[in-house]
């Protein structure tokens, strides 16, 4: 039908409004079924989350009753009692995120410009990026458990190398919660960062080499800014679901020093049964990655890129 | 005009000498001992088919390949081994590969910056006013047309007053009547700045239009270089002969020997070569005239005294091409020549079937190598870039 329209507005420019407003149906009536799915399972359960973050307990009911109210309370009470999750989460998440950048973006840059024109073997690297995936988040995540583990042999290593105090442990720490993000959403770094790196021209490295640029310049001043795309989705898709995270916080920490809001929601929701707390503090935790994030896509300008 | 002053009152370019230089990618040798010296100032075209190792000689210039062997200097100093960006040499890019994500302004400040001239920003807009597009300066690359793109690419690598400016096929992408007009424009901007410019193209009427010394590449070897007209009346090679323009090759065999001149007996015709137009003067050779020297005969008239004559043969095809007129004569066992007649009169004057000879002034002939292959260098459609 589109094509109808576009081949009657290439040919005599006056019949064509009739075609265009048939085929803007047609568009809407394609996207109805996104639009339905998305108010399904997304606006209404935002509008419950939301409303059930103002709840207020039953007077005299058991653990667990609520009844609808409108009580700010909740917001004030849960941020007082829990901002050094909330905190944490986000200098975590942050660390998580700078980390798998320095080591994603040289993974991603071997693979898309070392190895260019070498399909098989970028291909190869690709799948090993992408191996981890055909295990299972948890059981990964489990793995790194015993990884770190006391008696295993990074801590004896790290011990006899001395880089490790003789009574200092890895596991249940902060190092391994952080290490355990970046390990897990490596891969989601890497791979935008290798399809920005991958559609660049090599003609333009060359071209900064011809234009007295050394190998750091020429990256500094034309590979790095023309992979910012890929950068910015790459830190996106990692930091927003690593701040939210609580698998490795609760597998790879200790609920104390260690626990991420992702975790206190968990329990708030299913161990304390305190809907109304669980859901202000994710709401407040989706207000603050929406600020962030769009601090951050301004700040780094990707509009201007191409 | 304070650009081309600038500019102009720089180094004015260097020499660029390239001995013995292969290069060898795996087995396949791409540059076969290449020996060249481009005078400083001149303007240079490497001349060949896609895959003659034009671009490669000319990456090697640019630093951007490392000769297997061989050495390269500009201006007396041995570069040979050198990173590009250490090189006093840019290159206009066939791509033009602009910097998408930098104004057309930052693009021509690139190299000064990097250089760390004074006023980086003025210099580039200067740059900018030596192609005219300093109206320009605050656009991006993507929001350029082919032509203007090419000319800010350019503007880019003149700024910087290189002593060797690199063009690698700069015109390939832009269409026939832009490509005409940006042939003169380059060549005026030459004349101005006064660099030394190496143009690589496999576009024989860019080179001859543009370039005052042409060296014809061919299979990573030069087969003749010198000035267009030079080269083009006096081939020395088949591959130059079919390559640069066209020509009819016939096969002969020398059967006279004179003080000036040699006898070629061809199919039992005798045909006269001057000896300082042949490259052989013994046993088997190649023939040659161009095909606008030929002159059509028609029964009854006679050739000038000095005249090479072949026929009578049969016209089979007749194309008007509006300032002359292709004929394609068969001659028989001499196979078909090709004859460009100028229209003079208006139209063609001969139709399919008609008899003719043809004529030429003997100092018209070249004389080539016989072992040569005389085919060498014709179109060959598979092999269009």
């Amino acid at each position: 039908m589109s094509i109808a329209a576009a081949l009657s507005e290439q040919g005599a420019g006056a019949p064509a409004s009739r075609p265009v407003k048939r085929a803007r149906t047609g568009a809407s009536l394609l996207l109805l079924p996104g639009t339905a799915y998305l108010v399904l399972f997304f606006v209404v359960p935002a509008v419950a989350l939301l409303a059930t973050s103002l709840y207020v307990k039953v007077p005299g009911g058991d653990v667990g009753q609520f009844q609808p109210a409108f009580h700010w309370q909740n917001y004030v009470d849960a941020l007082s009692q829990f901002w050094p999750q909330l905190a944490r989460s986000f200098v975590f998440a942050l660390i998580a995120t700078v980390a798998a950048l320095v080591i994603g973006y040289p993974m991603a840059y071997v693979i898309a410009v070392r190895a260019r024109g070498r399909s098989m073997l970028q291909g190869m690297l690709l799948v090993l990026i992408i191996a981890p995936f055909f295990t299972s988040f948890i059981l990964r995540t489990i793995a790194w458990k015993q990884i770190l583990a006391d008696d295993a042999f990074v801590v004896t290593a790290f011990k006899w190398l001395h880089l490790m105090a003789p009574d200092g442990r890895l596991t249940a720490t902060a190092f391994a919660v952080v290490a355990g993000l970046t390990y897990n959403f490596l891969p989601f770094m890497a791979l935008p960062i290798y399809a920005s790196l991958g559609r660049l021209d090599p003609s333009l490295i060359e071209a900064g080499g011809d234009l007295y640029a050394n190998g750091f310049t020429t990256f500094r001043t034309v590979t790095l800014p023309l992979s910012m795309p890929g950068v910015v989705s790459g830190t996106l898709l990692t930091f927003i679901p690593a701040s939210g995270d609580y698998v490795n916080s609760s597998l790879l920490g200790n609920s104390t020093d260690t626990a991420m809001i992702g975790q206190v929601i968990d329990a708030r929701f299913f161990k304390v049964l305190d809907y109304p707390t669980a859901s202000a503090l994710s709401v407040v935790l989706m207000v603050a990655i929406l600020v962030l994030v769009s601090i951050y896509v301004r700040r780094a300008g990707t509009e201007e890129l191409v | 005009m304070g650009a081309t002053t600038a500019a102009a009152s720089g180094s004015g370019g260097a020499a660029l000498e390239l001995w013995d230089v292969s290069k060898a990618f795996g087995t396949y040798l791409a540059v076969d001992n290449l020996t060249l010296t481009v005078p400083s100032g001149s303007f240079f075209a490497l001349l060949g088919p896609s895959g003659c190792g034009k671009t490669t000689t000319l990456r090697m210039v640019a630093g951007l390949e490392q000769p297997t062997s061989g050495a390269i200097s500009i201006g007396g100093r041995d570069l040979t081994g050198t990173r590009a960006h250490q090189r006093q040499v840019n290159t206009v890019f066939q791509s033009y590969a602009l910097f998408p994500h930098l104004t057309v302004l930052e693009n021509v400040a690139f190299g000064l910056r990097r250089k760390r001239v004074a006023q980086p920003l003025e210099r580039a807009a200067e740059g900018l006013d030596l192609v005219q597009l300093r109206h320009l300066a605050d656009r991006r690359p993507s929001e350029l047309s082919g032509g203007q793109q090419q000319r800010v690419a350019l503007a880019r690598a003149l700024v910087n007053n290189p002593a060797v400016l690199l063009l690698d096929e700069p015109l390939g992408a832009l269409d026939l009547k832009l490509r005409r007009q940006m042939q003169l424009e380059l060549k005026r901007i030459q004349t101005e700045v006064g660099l030394t410019f190496v143009h690589v193209t496999h576009d024989q009427e860019e080179a001859m239009t543009m370039a005052d010394t042409v060296a014809v590449m061919n299979r990573g070897r030069i087969e003749q270089q010198g000035a267009p007209a030079e080269l083009y009346e006096l081939p020395r090679t088949a591959f130059v002969a079919n390559f640069l323009g066209q020509s009819n090759l016939v096969a002969g065999t020398v059967v006279e020997r004179g003080s000036d001149t040699i006898g070629v007996e061809v199919a039992g015709t005798r045909l006269v070569v001057p000896t300082s137009r042949a490259v052989s003067a013994v046993g088997d050779v190649l023939v040659g005239v161009r095909p606008e020297k030929i002159q059509l005969l028609l029964a009854g008239q006679e050739p000038g005294p000095g005249s090479n004559v072949l026929g009578p043969g049969t016209v089979t095809d007749v194309s008007f091409a509006g300032v002359s007129t292709q004929y394609l004569v068969d001659l028989g066992r001499l196979g078909t020549f090709t004859v460009f007649a100028q229209n003079l009169v208006g139209g063609a004057t001969l139709r399919v079937g008609d008899l003719v000879s043809l004529a030429w002034s003997v100092d018209h002939t070249f004389g080539l190598a016989g072992d040569e292959d005389a085919a060498d260098g014709t179109a060959d459609l598979d092999d269009e870039p």
